[in-house]
């Protein structure tokens, strides 16, 4: 499956689009109404994220299968300032924005793998991915 | 999406009819927190049920929203948590720590009218 559904954030409405459209895809994987939630606000959290502190970026949403499993991954990408201490970041608590520093680490939890990449004026990109567990 | 905001008798009622950008959740912290001036409200209720989703800054908003009806004299409570977002909020972190929060709108009421009544008993 190769549809991809980019989506350009540069106000609060396309934060509540690219939760909605995450929603709408994780449901079409076949994730519970529990898992699509998850899913949707850990959306929220790095949209925001590209908001507070890059002023616009863009979402990416996809359908991963690997072998006989599948899952969604979900890429936020911006050329904003970038993050010059990638692990400080991750802390619960940490924020340079008056936000609750809950952002990346919240939506590392939500998701199963999550990886920043990021560089001081070189931009910010979280790649994060979730399977759907087998039974249930 | 403006919330309709709705008086009954001492009370406030805000039902957020969909998802909401962060403009209209700070819309609607402003609102209230002026309504109850206004109408010289003891309790606001905020219901959530149909919220799609609980993150950081809708959390924030609606703790800072209580936090500042209660300085006007008027307690806030959240109701209608959904299973799946008060799931999402707990892997989040977010607490609504300090927050009255019930089940639903009938629950709501029961916990202002027992706030309420605490408060005029104490004078």
């Amino acid at each position: 499956m190769s549809d991809e559904l980019a989506i350009a954030i540069a106000s609060d409405v396309d934060v509540v689009s690219a939760r909605q459209h995450g929603r709408e895809l994780a449901a079409e994987v076949g994730f519970s109404a529990g898992d699509q939630t998850v899913i949707a606000a850990a959306i929220s959290e790095i949209a925001r994220n590209i908001l507070n502190y890059a002023r616009r970026g863009a979402i990416t949403l996809r359908i991963v299968l690997d072998g006989d499993r599948s899952g969604i991954i979900i890429v936020a990408s911006d050329q904003g300032p970038g993050i010059p201490d990638v692990p400080r970041a991750m802390q619960d608590g940490y924020s340079t924005s008056g936000g609750l520093g809950l952002g990346l680490p919240g939506a590392r939890r939500l998701m199963d793998e999550f990886e920043v990449v990021s560089a001081p004026r070189q931009g910010t990109t979280v790649t994060m991915k979730k399977w759907k567990r087998k039974h249930g | 999406m403006e919330v309709p905001i709705l008086k009954q008798g001492f009370y406030l009622i805000a039902s957020i009819q969909s998802a909401l950008t962060d403009a209209d959740l700070s819309q609607l912290r402003e609102a209230l927190v002026a309504r109850v001036g206004k109408f010289r409200a003891r309790g606001v209720i905020v219901d959530v049920t149909a919220l799609d989703v609980m993150d950081s800054f809708a959390v924030r908003t609606l703790r800072d929203l209580a936090h500042m009806t209660r300085l006007r004299g008027a307690e806030t409570v959240i109701v209608g948590i959904q299973p799946e977002v008060a799931f999402a909020m707990v892997q989040l972190g977010l607490t609504l720590k300090g927050v009255a929060t019930a089940l639903d709108l009938e629950e709501g009421l029961v916990f202002l009218d027992r706030q309420v009544k605490a408060r005029s008993d104490h004078v």
